[in-house]
């Protein structure tokens, strides 16, 4: 199994009171296979995509990515294993301000030693992104800057796709598009996407759905 | 509704205390260097006018003793009998205070008259008193009256000349002063009193002209500080206003008035500016009152200058600091408050827009620096004057410190694209990133960093050469000072039948070529040939100084005068000599005239050499025979060792005061870098958040900030080098020929530039490591709320 996550409990402390957010949270993602993750706005779904990466420590439970147990690892292994194996697309704020698109979207590859210029440029093309190149992120538009960021994942070939409402801000059209890519990726590499959206369009095209209210899948 | 708009824009304050507390330190640090150094200032030129004011004869001609004895009371009875207006003056010293006792009644300074604007009414009138001030009067023994006068300059006590005579127990008189209006048809002096000479008013060189350079110094010091301090409050006024952007929108979209705004804006920077630059005034209140012993040593050494050693609070002063701190925040307020007068209702907010280098900025600023580094250039290839050297450095240094964005823009640009590696890449681009609101600080490290190679340099030099210079004129092992002519004639009998070696010299005061001169003979002999070094000369300069064809002149009146080797001077107004060579003279600033012992014999013929400098293998039992045999004191013998140990000495408390504003504007400039980035650090997490995100760990991104900080002051020193040399090179060369009338040859001192270095790597380093330690423990849902939250 690829990612594991084994009752996952978070809270959050707001002021005195402690807020539960997850509370026993537990799936699988296999390579190759797809999964959508859905609910309120509030319920979550960021959370535990942090977790699932590694960038956050759940409070308890285990998250374990081919086998190993993130939270049982430092804060240098981790960032290791995020270098290389996972990619991640936020909701906001993906990219490095200093560095031109072009650079943003080499960036993940080349440190995961991957970079790969051909399948960077069919990723590009597919995206639309070739005129913005030499462009800094913010003078691109919202939904510009989600695309680059959906290019950086998919360039670094990672065995873990996290993605966060990653065509919120995109027309259908466009979502469609890059729907179609990490798709593909998937299809290619053997990859495993796990997708945090609203759209009904988009979960009902993943192998499976998962609905995140009250704290627990459903 | 004013009370509610000022308590939403202090809340900011309340959510960014790093912000409030960079402001009020930013002004309080420039506030207390440049109060500091206008206390020490004004106290100097206090105590200045007090000296020129309490001894006001120093305007006035002076009958004086040819044997440089003191004159008795008879010959002032003659001379006024014969119709000379002149009054008579005692000097003597009571502990540690000087006594001065004039006769009021015909002083020509004044003080007599006690309606007609004398320069201080004294009342002479009453019984038996000392005139001082409160500090003095506590160093007179108990039993003298005095009458307590706080315009007395510090360490002179005034009285009636009889009354201090008895308080020192003498009957003599010191010298006479002579008034400007003298009846016609007196006689000559030489019939009246053939034992005084007239010797004229010292001319031009006042103490307080002598010292302006020095002053002008501190003064350049503290704006140097208080330019840094104004960086630091100009970049958090710039912070401040871009992070409440979206509160002031929130306010004028609910309808505060714009005119509203800006005046609660200014009247809170405008307090807050007020409150730092108290803080500050009481900060430079310190500084001055711990620097004052010794600047007063430096002004002492140097120009033989006394200031008062203790420190009143004026106005002046005080007054200024304020004024100067509150204009420059009202002045880097102005322009944020017209950009928020300016902005459209619904802009948004674009922090990183602030942050991004504009080129079009850059060229501009590109262009001013190269304006004013041409104009450095001119200023010292055609520039005239003390003033002009000082521009110049105003120019050299701002035009460099503009330039330096402009090169470290480019450096970083290439250092990007040699960059191995995407971190490394990212490392370079972000730093450049950076750039703008860091520049600041980069410029204030780059000021204070060359400023301190310049005034290194120079100092060492000066150093370097001074020793030299008193191993050139220190040769004799031992050194005489005698009291009369006797004693003189004696003292050369006894060496002579020692056959010591004798090098007697004979001095007075002199006017030569328009400036005030000391004159001296000297007896040309083999240590004179061995040991003198000259800037200029011509083949054989003693051989015609020994036979009274030439002089040899310091540097200073050559310069002063316009004068070199082969010009020739007015001695006495029938004997024009040529200059055989121009000597480096730095132990003081006067000029000198030097002439062969028999020439100066057959001009003043009644002058007695009453030093002497001798050659001998056995100080100490030398010192001893001389003691025995002629009763001279060994307190009036000096060697040579103690001479040059005591010189070294004075130089070192010389330049004391300059290390000490060193290490502070290096301080200063640690703190600037410091602020800056502690203020930054909220606006970098969106840029290092993603980066993190991406596989790099946080304690990796506090190192590349730690790294990045040295980087950048390596850079920085790189770059002072130059300027500093440059620095020094116009201190030594314009300023100092300016200022002392000598030309100074520069030596390098790498190692000093070196450990200077690593101060200023020490100091980035410092100044970057509790930010970085912040951002290593920031806490990673801090950094993954970047990601979710609309900015
Ligand atoms: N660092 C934090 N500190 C305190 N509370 C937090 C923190 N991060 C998230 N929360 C809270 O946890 C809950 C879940 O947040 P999360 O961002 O995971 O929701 P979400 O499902 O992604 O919502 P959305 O669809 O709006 O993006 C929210 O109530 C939020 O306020
Ligand atoms: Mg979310």
């Amino acid at each position: 199994m690829l990612l594991e996550l084994d009752d996952v409990h978070k809270s959050f402390r707001d002021s005195e009171t402690r807020v539960p957010v997850l509370q026993g949270v537990s799936f699988t993602l296999a390579a190759g296979q797809t999964l959508a993750l859905t609910g309120e706005s509030g319920s979550g779904k960021s959370t535990l995509l942090h977790i699932a990466s590694g960038l956050e420590q759940p409070d308890q439970g285990r998250v374990l990515l081919s086998g190993t147990d993130l939270t049982r690892l430092n804060d240098r292994a981790r960032a290791s294993l995020r270098r290389s194996e996972i990619a991640l697309v936020f909701q906001q704020f993906n990219l490095i301000p200093s560095l031109t698109v072009a650079a943003n979207i080499g960036f993940q590859a080349r440190l995961a030693g991957r970079a790969d210029q051909d399948h960077i440029g069919r990723i590009v093309t597919a995206l639309g992104l070739s005129d913005q190149m030499t462009k800094y992120p913010e003078a691109l538009s919202g939904g510009q800057q989600q695309r680059v960021a959906i290019a950086r994942a998919l360039a670094a070939k990672p065995k873990l796709l996290l993605a966060d409402e990653p065509t919120g801000n995109l027309d259908e059209g466009t979502a469609e598009g890059v729907l179609d890519q990490m798709m593909h990726l998937v299809a290619a590499t053997g990859a495993a996407l796990l997708i945090v959206t609203h759209s009904r369009l988009i979960a009902g095209r993943m192998d499976r759905q998962l609905h995140l209210s009250r704290g627990r899948l459903t | 509704m004013t009370r509610a708009c000022l308590s939403a824009l202090m809340s900011h304050w309340r959510r960014n205390p790093v912000q409030i507390f960079a402001y009020l330190a930013g002004l309080a640090l420039a506030t207390a260097l440049w109060s500091g150094v206008q206390a020490i200032n004004a106290e100097a030129r206090a105590s200045y006018d007090a000296a020129e004011t309490t001894l006001g004869e120093a305007q006035f001609d002076r009958l004086v003793s040819r044997q440089g004895a003191s004159i008795d009371q008879d010959t002032y009875l003659a001379l006024r009998r014969a119709g000379w207006q002149v009054s008579p003056v005692i000097e003597g010293r009571l502990g540690a205070v000087r006594v001065v006792g004039i006769d009021p009644i015909t002083s020509p300074t004044g003080f007599g008259a006690l309606d007609a604007g004398g320069p201080l009414p004294l009342d002479f009138t009453g019984p038996a008193q000392l005139f001082a001030n409160a500090q003095t009067a506590r160093d007179l023994p108990d039993d003298v009256t005095v009458t307590l006068t706080p315009d007395i300059a510090s360490g002179v006590a005034l009285g009636d000349v009889g009354i201090v005579q008895r308080l020192l127990g003498r009957d003599d008189l010191s010298y006479l002063t002579v008034a400007p209006m003298q009846p016609m048809g007196r006689p000559d002096l030489a019939t009246v009193a053939p034992t005084l000479r007239l010797q004229p008013a010292q001319q031009g060189a006042s103490v307080a002209q002598l010292t302006d350079s020095f002053h002008l110094n501190l003064t350049a010091f503290g704006l140097l500080s208080f330019a840094v301090g104004l960086f630091i409050v100009h970049s958090t006024i710039g912070l401040a206003f871009e992070q409440r952007r979206p509160m002031i929108r929130t306010l004028r979209s609910l309808g505060v008035p714009l005119n509203t705004l800006v005046t609660l804006i200014t009247a809170e920077m405008l307090g807050l500016a007020a409150i730092g630059a108290l803080i500050g005034i009481v900060l430079g209140y310190l500084i001055a009152a711990v620097l004052l012993p010794d600047v007063a040593a430096t002004l002492r050494g140097l120009y033989g200058a006394e200031i008062s050693g203790t420190l009143q609070l004026r106005a002046e002063w005080w007054l200024s600091g304020l004024a100067i701190a509150v204009l420059g925040t009202a002045a880097a307020l102005a322009g944020r408050l017209w950009q928020i007068a300016r902005m459209p209702l619904l802009a948004s907010a674009r922090p990183r827009a602030w942050v991004m280098a504009s080129g079009a900025r850059l060229r501009v600023q590109a262009l001013g620096a190269t304006a004013l580094l041409i104009a450095a250039l001119a200023l010292s290839l055609f520039g005239q004057g003390l003033m002009a050297g000082f521009a110049l450095l105003g120019c050299l240094l701002i035009g460099a410190a503009l330039l330096l964005p402009v090169l470290f823009n480019w450096a970083l640009a290439h250092l990007q694209t040699l960059a191995k590696g995407p971190v490394w890449g990212w490392f370079w681009a972000d730093t450049r990133q950076q750039l703008p609101t860091l520049s600041l600080a980069l410029m204030a490290l780059l000021l204070a960093v060359s400023a301190n190679i310049g005034v290194s340099t120079m100092v060492s030099s000066f150093r370097t050469t001074f020793v030299a210079f008193l191993d050139q004129r220190l040769a004799p092992e031992l050194f005489v000072q005698v009291d009369d002519a006797a004693q003189s004639a004696r003292l050369e009998a006894f060496l002579t039948q020692n056959k010591a070696e004798i090098l007697p010299l004979l001095s007075t005061k002199a006017q030569i070529a328009g400036q005030p001169t000391d004159l001296y003979g000297v007896r040309v002999g083999q240590t004179y040939r061995d040991n003198w070094q000259f800037l200029g000369a011509t083949p054989a300069p003693w051989d015609a100084v020994q036979a009274g064809t030439a002089v040899i002149v310091n540097e200073q009146l050559a310069r002063r005068a316009d004068l070199w080797v082969g010009d020739s001077v007015q001695i006495s107004p029938d004997l024009d000599l040529p200059i055989a060579a121009v000597v480096g003279d730095y132990g003081n600033p006067h000029g000198q005239v030097v002439l062969s012992e028999d020439l100066f014999r057959t001009l003043h013929p009644d002058l007695a050499p009453l030093q002497f400098g001798i050659r001998t293998d056995d100080t100490d039992q030398l010192r001893a025979q001389i003691t025995a045999a002629l009763g001279i004191p060994d307190s009036a013998m000096i060697n040579q060792a103690a001479i040059k140990a005591m010189s070294l000495a004075v130089f070192d408390r010389t330049f004391t005061v300059t290390a000490a504003l060193n290490v502070l504007t290096l301080l200063v400039a640690g703190f600037a870098i410091l602020m800056t980035l502690l203020t930054l650090a909220d606006l970098r997490l969106p840029q290092l958040a993603p980066v993190w995100a991406l596989g790099l760990t946080r304690r990796t991104l506090g190192r590349c900030e730690l790294l990045r900080a040295v980087a950048l002051a390596a850079l920085v020193f790189l770059c002072a080098i130059p300027l500093g040399l440059a620095l020094a090179w116009v201190l030594l060369t314009i300023i100092n020929t300016q200022a002392f009338g000598w030309k100074l040859p520069m030596y390098l001192f790498p190692a000093d530039y070196l450990k200077l270095g690593l101060y200023a790597l020490m100091a980035a380093l410092l100044a970057a490591l509790w930010p970085a330690t912040r951002l290593m423990r920031t806490r990673p849902s801090t950094l993954l709320k970047v990601f979710a939250n609309e900015a």
